[in-house]
């Protein structure tokens, strides 16, 4: 459909919010402790923030729990069973107040998982998903949205965006069905846009990521990898905050005769990853998994599945308790 | 509903043959007929075979497509998977998902001699192709298989292997590390590299399927270049780590190709293009 341009008023954003909670769940960005930004299910809006600059996990998810059900079983040896999981029972969820970056991330997620094969756990819970995102009107030093072909106020992923004007009210920018069927459930709190002035973050650009992909063709054996990946502890943490990580396990959990096989999030930086029974591990070292990392999200992705493996959210800096920078290593490895 | 496509058939263990100290094959019969019906898969793909509790794991289909109504899994005794199937018994319920991954293409191969050389548990996964050519047999020249093992006890299908010495169709070339022959061994004592360059094989019209350890990888391959082999005609069967089977939980790529899509089936002319990560 044709892009719709309103106007919310501030004061207008909480019934906006508190109609949409009514009715289903709505997940949110709320201030924990220590600062920390977390997303909650249907929060009084007066926890609800519009001035964070990133939330500490991304919102992933809700379209790939950390660990999902694959299926229920009873182990009886000969009379074994298995339960199928009802995926018609994944509930719609509104996301509200996500940024451009998260919200880029799912065009990422689904090229992993519905390329070939079709994987319903994640199709179904993106076609329940509505993202009400909201355009970055503030940045920090590890934001490198533009580096990767992005921008603090990009449309890709939202069904509406949300960017503050100056004077603190919202452009709501309808892009989808999905998104009009919300404003025109509440329409009396939208108003026809008067070229109110938007506030945009300004993020810089530190490197060219078609040079980093050109650059990777050849780097596999380059000894960028050791070097730079000397101090990493391989905790994994870098994946398990990534908006686009799709690494994942499967394992079974019983009790008595019952259990579930379920998948969680995993992470290329983990030895056991890729460690073969025979003791055989093909990533035996920190720095081929690093480079697996990299290589996956700049090289590999663009040329499978013709999406970047990175939306330049900068979670993985910002959490990485060794300080490895990967707007820094790729600016580094673009010159190498 | 839509398809789950993490659910496993239900299988039934049919028949279970101990190949070794720790080496088993089962026969599996799919539990629900209506799955056997719409099952098919051809030479050279893979499977994830569970024990409900204790997890996947990961082997080729080692019966032949050509053998309708069952397919056949062989496995060591490893890991926590391959041990708890390793104490099931006949009439167990098993799961299994697949087919999975490319396939030999034996269809290309037709008109052509055939050498097949694996060494230890690698026979395995060659199995299937094997016997799908020896099926089809009046469709290939010459069939060759030379199978090393450490010793006389690590050979796996022994009876098939006395029945492939019989056929006067099939030249078959065992041999065991030197001492690991027993005093009634009549094959060969060597390593596999050794004894296929003894041979006295040819590349003419001939396709090379190879599979084995790294180190008998590592030995044959300039035996086969020496015989004048293409590499785009010597073919292997890679494993890697794998949970999903098709190509989204991210662990058995090598270099940009995901071992459980682009393979299990390489040419050398593919492989020797990738970066060492199997």
């Amino acid at each position: 459909m044709e892009t719709i341009k309103k106007l919310i008023r501030k004061q207008s954003l909480e019934k906006l919010f508190t109609t949409l909670s009514a009715s289903r769940k709505v997940y949110a960005p709320v201030f924990a402790a220590d600062k920390r930004v977390e997303y909650k299910y249907n929060p009084a809006f007066a926890e609800v923030t519009f001035e964070h600059i990133q939330s500490t996990l991304s919102v992933k998810n809700v379209v790939f729990p950390k660990v999902e059900n694959l299926m229920y079983y009873t182990n009886n040896k000969v009379d074994s069973t298995i339960t199928d999981i009802d995926l018609t029972k994944i509930p719609e969820v509104v996301l509200w107040g996500s940024h451009p970056c998260d919200n880029s991330a799912y065009d990422v997620l689904k090229s992993i998982f519905c390329w070939d094969i079709k994987d319903e756990f994640f199709a179904k819970r993106l076609e329940k998903l509505v993202v009400i995102g909201l355009a970055c009107h503030q940045s920090d030093a590890y934001c490198f949205c533009t580096s990767v072909g992005l921008t603090p106020n990009s449309t890709k992923g939202s069904d509406i965006l949300l960017s503050k004007t100056k004077s603190g009210d919202y452009i709501a920018e309808i892009f989808t069905e999905k998104g009009n069927a919300i404003v025109a459930a509440s329409s009396d709190l939208f108003e026809q846009p008067n070229n109110e002035e938007i506030v945009i973050a300004e993020v810089k650009q530190t490197f060219n990521h078609e040079q980093v992909t050109e650059k990777l063709k050849t780097a596999f054996e380059h000894p960028f990898w050791v070097a730079n990946s000397l101090r990493c502890i391989g905790c994994g943490a870098c994946a398990y905050v990534c908006p686009t990580c799709a690494c994942f396990d499967i394992q079974d959990e019983t009790k008595g005769k019952e259990g579930r096989r379920y998948r969680s999030w995993d992470s290329c930086g983990f030895s056991l990853f890729t460690l073969h029974t025979s003791g055989h591990n093909p990533r035996e070292v920190q720095s081929q998994r690093w480079r697996q990392r990299i290589m996956h999200k700049f090289s590999y992705m663009p040329d499978r599945n013709e999406s970047l493996g990175c939306v330049g959210c900068g979670r993985c800096s910002r959490g990485c308790p060794v300080d490895m920078n990967i707007s820094e290593q790729l600016q580094a490895l673009q010159n190498i | 509903m839509c398809e789950n496509i993490y659910k496993p058939y239900l299988m039934v263990i049919d028949q279970i043959v101990e190949e070794t100290a720790d080496v088993k094959t089962f026969r599996l019969k799919f539990k629900n007929q209506e799955d056997a019906d719409k099952f098919s898969f051809k030479a050279g793909q893979f499977g994830e075979y569970s024990i409900f509790g204790e997890g996947e794991s990961t082997f080729c289909i080692a019966s032949a497509p050509t053998r309708k109504e069952y397919i056949e899994c062989t496995f060591r005794k490893a890991g926590r998977v391959t041990n708890a199937l390793a104490n099931a018994e006949v009439g167990d319920t098993v799961g299994f998902r697949g087919p999975y991954g490319n396939t030999f293409p034996i269809e290309q191969w037709e008109g052509k001699n055939l050498l097949y050389i694996a060494g230890g548990i690698a026979l395995p996964p060659m199995r299937c192709v094997i016997w799908n050519t020896i099926d089809l047999r009046e469709k290939y020249k010459d069939i060759t298989i030379v199978y090393g093992a450490r010793s006389v006890a690590d050979l796996v299908y022994k009876h098939e292997l006395k029945e492939w010495e019989e056929r006067a169709d099939i030249k078959l070339i065992t041999t065991v590390d030197p001492g690991g022959q027993t005093p009634d061994w009549k094959g060969e004592i060597g390593f596999v590299p050794t004894v296929l360059e003894k041979a006295g094989l040819s590349s003419a019209n001939t396709i090379a399927i190879l599979c084995g350890p790294p180190v008998m990888i590592k030995f044959t391959m300039p035996i086969l270049k020496n015989l004048g082999f293409e590499d785009k005609d010597i073919f292997t069967t890679l494993e890697n780590r794998m949970k999903c089977g098709f190509g989204k939980c991210g662990r058995c790529n090598v270099g940009k190709l995901f071992v459980c899509k682009d393979g299990p089936v390489f040419t050398y002319e593919e492989m020797k293009v990738l970066p060492a990560e199997y």
